[in-house]
């Protein structure tokens, strides 16, 4: 038996590579994007999930029919993995841009993203920032540059305005705090914005206590916590710690008004479930999907039904890779001079998230804010502002 | 400062249990096959993935668990060493070094993929458990390890020095030409060896897990502690790793207490210098 082609075959390939032409003419050419983000190494869990959140929304642009003012032109997703280092994120920006990327997203983390988006300023190609809070990454005048989300200090200030509320709400059962953050940047960075902003809502800062990372034990610092009794302990922290110090806080029965973070490594979905008993009632000031939203219930499903437990930064993927295909269908082109303008003139607006139509300056959504979030048997529920909570506040939480 | 001193250092002596099992399994690897074992922080890594499945996938408690992974951690050892390592090496140092090196960095991407870079963890019935000592309640789970590392140590430190086998090792350890002259077969012993180095970790893993978390760079965490108390207590001894253990985890505790857990954590390499300028072969080192 013959197993080569037979004369058959290599006509009716002929044939079918005759008709290709028409077949592609009759489909707009696909538009390609990159996504930037470090896949491996150290940040890798975060990077994998913004990842996953703008390819999930390729996949649903794509199945709506792509970009419709461009003839239902499909996206074409560009994948690059930066190892968590901004040499690679800067390199990747210039292969994508050979490959013929019209834009991107990116970078999960701010070292990366302010690296990344300066090489696609060279190209004046536009960039839409996921995850990456760092005020600096918009604030550099760099045209291509735009972010829905809020900035590092857009955050902070709206946390202390969430945490004054709820505060007074309950009374101002709240009157001391002591933060414990992580001795890097990012640590040290928020636990100084807090702890100026904390005296101007009226609670007084005891005590500001730094950790190295990793730190193996939190005894020393829980009993430290325990023998100046403050009403709130706010943690600054990566995920270990985060969890580590919770964990302590319960095991030595330290009575609290509340943990309250702000975008707090530890404080996620995995946690609430897999630690019920430590995370209850532990307020953070972050991302969520807005629960109020009549398709809530089927995004989170959509992102579940993909094996991962839903995430703010599935959420910061997901959506920058929105409103980058939005500017393109207001654009009707993929054409970078057309997109960067319809980013920075950009009324994208989405029921998804806590934020009302965009309004855009020097790169900057001035719409975006986070919300403060609640750990309730085992699940994330939005607590405030009112108008986007599932849940009421438990503040001060039940005594130990 | 000085009511927090004694919970501190009691506190000290309680994590420095474990930080001898981690200690006993690099100690012996080391003595047997003069070999630092590069792996020891991702097979720790592994074993704690595979406490962290049997609490979650099966529902075992991972002190009853402790038997079946120290089980399961020797025979991955076993055969780690005979199926890889022990072949790539060719009997030279060098290459076993870097052979090991290779594992992990296998290892710990192969954790990222399967488990991605997410933190894990558990809570037991006991996970909030506490122990009223008088001066300081501490974690049930805390007291338990320190008594299951203290015993474990004690069960390996017997197998070594009382058993046929044990000798051998120590044998082979000493002496290969003459071991192989009396009939013991050197590649066997260093696989023997390397196994029970491993199991150690398995047994670490279970008594960790309670208190602790799972991620694919938990090893890092551990490892350079664990290299720091091989090297203070001696290369290679038994009584090295147990004291060193001991004084590293008191160290740590009170160091972060006085200096803040930031600036404290210099205090470990302090005492690890002083007590090399002072003995340069360690605590309980033979001499080179």
């Amino acid at each position: 038996m013959s197993v080569g082609p037979t004369r058959r075959m290599i006509v009716a390939a002929g044939a079918a590579t005759l008709a290709m032409p028409a077949i592609l003419r009759a489909q707009p050419a696909a538009v390609k994007v990159g996504l930037i983000h470090p896949v491996t190494g150290a940040l890798a869990y975060g990077g994998q999930l913004c990842r996953l959140g703008g390819q999930t929304a390729i996949e649903d642009i794509n199945a709506a029919g792509g970009i419709k003012s461009m003839g239902g032109a499909k996206l074409d997703a560009l994948l690059g993995d930066a190892q968590g280092r901004p040499d690679i994120g800067a390199s990747l920006v210039d292969q994508m841009s050979e490959q013929g990327a019209a834009g991107f997203t990116g970078c999960f983390a701010s070292p990366i993203a302010l690296a990344a988006t300066q090489a696609a300023a060279k190209y004046n190609l536009p960039f839409c920032i996921d995850s990456g809070l760092a005020d600096s990454i918009t604030a550099r005048g760099l045209k291509n540059v735009f972010r829905l989300f809020p900035t590092a200090s857009a955050i902070t200030t709206d946390a202390m305005a969430a945490l004054d509320a709820i505060n007074k709400k309950a009374g101002s059962p709240a009157k001391t705090a002591i933060i414990v953050h992580e001795d890097g940047e990012f640590g040290t960075g928020t636990a100084k914005l807090l702890g100026a902003k904390l005296e101007t809502i009226g609670i007084r800062l005891i005590e500001t206590i730094p950790h190295a990372t990793p730190t193996r034990d939190f005894s020393n610092i829980v009993l430290r916590i325990k023998a100046a009794k403050p009403d709130l302990v706010i943690p600054s922290d990566y995920n270990n710690e985060y969890v580590l110090l919770a964990r302590t806080l319960v095991q030595q029965k330290v009575d609290l008004a509340s943990i309250f973070s702000v975008a707090g490594g530890g404080f996620n979905l995995r946690f609430a479930k897999e630690q019920p008993t430590i995370a209850e009632n532990i307020i953070d000031f972050n991302h969520w999907y807005n629960p109020r939203s009549p398709r809530a219930a089927t995004f989170r499903k959509r992102f579940e039904d993909k094996g991962t437990v839903f995430s703010w930064e599935l959420l910061f993927g997901y959506f920058a890779m929105r409103f980058l295909a939005d500017a393109m269908e207001r654009a009707g082109s993929a054409d970078k001079e057309k997109v960067v303008e319809a980013l920075s003139t950009s009324t994208f607006n989405d029921d998804l998230l806590t934020y009302g139509p965009t309004k855009i300056v020097d790169g900057q959504n001035q719409n975006a804010h986070a919300t403060a979030l609640q750990i309730q048997q085992g699940d994330i529920h939005v607590v405030y502002p009112e108008q986007y909570s599932d849940a009421t506040v438990v503040f001060p939480r039940p005594k130990a | 400062m000085l009511d927090l001193l004694l919970p501190s250092l009691l506190n000290g002596v309680l994590t420095g249990g474990v930080y001898v099992l981690l200690a006993l399994g690099l100690t012996l690897i080391y003595g047997v096959l003069h070999i630092v074992n590069f792996a020891h922080g991702s097979l720790l890594m592994v074993a704690m993935f595979g406490a962290w499945l049997l609490a979650t996938q099966a529902g075992i408690d991972p002190y009853y668990a402790l038997p079946l992974m120290i089980a399961a951690m020797f025979a991955f050892g076993w055969l780690l060493y005979a199926g890889v390592i022990g072949r790539v090496s060719r009997g030279e140092d060098r290459s076993i070094l870097l052979a090991t090196l290779g594992v992990s960095i296998v290892l710990d991407n192969l954790a990222l993929v399967l488990f991605t870079g997410d933190t894990r963890t558990i809570e037991t019935p006991y996970s909030f458990d506490m122990v009223d000592l008088g001066v300081v309640s501490v974690p049930t789970a805390k007291l338990i390890s320190f008594g299951f590392a203290l015993a474990l140590a004690a069960v390996l430190w017997a197998f070594m020095m009382l058993t046929d086998t044990g000798r051998a090792i120590r044998a082979v350890a000493r002496e290969p030409d003459g071991a192989r002259l009396v009939g013991i077969r050197p590649q066997r012993m260093f696989a023997l060896a390397y196994g029970i180095g491993v199991a150690c970790l398995g047994a670490a893993a279970c008594l960790l897990l309670p208190s602790f978390y799972v991620s694919p760079g938990v090893g890092n965490v551990f490892v350079l502690l664990a290299f720091t108390i091989v090297v203070l207590g001696g290369m290679g001894s038994f009584a090295g790793a147990v004291v060193g253990g001991l004084l590293i985890g008191v160290t740590d505790s009170v160091g972060g207490l006085y200096l803040g857990e930031s600036l404290g954590a210099i205090c470990v390499p302090l005492v690890f210098i002083a007590v090399l300028l002072l003995k340069p072969t360690g605590l309980f080192g033979a001499r080179a």
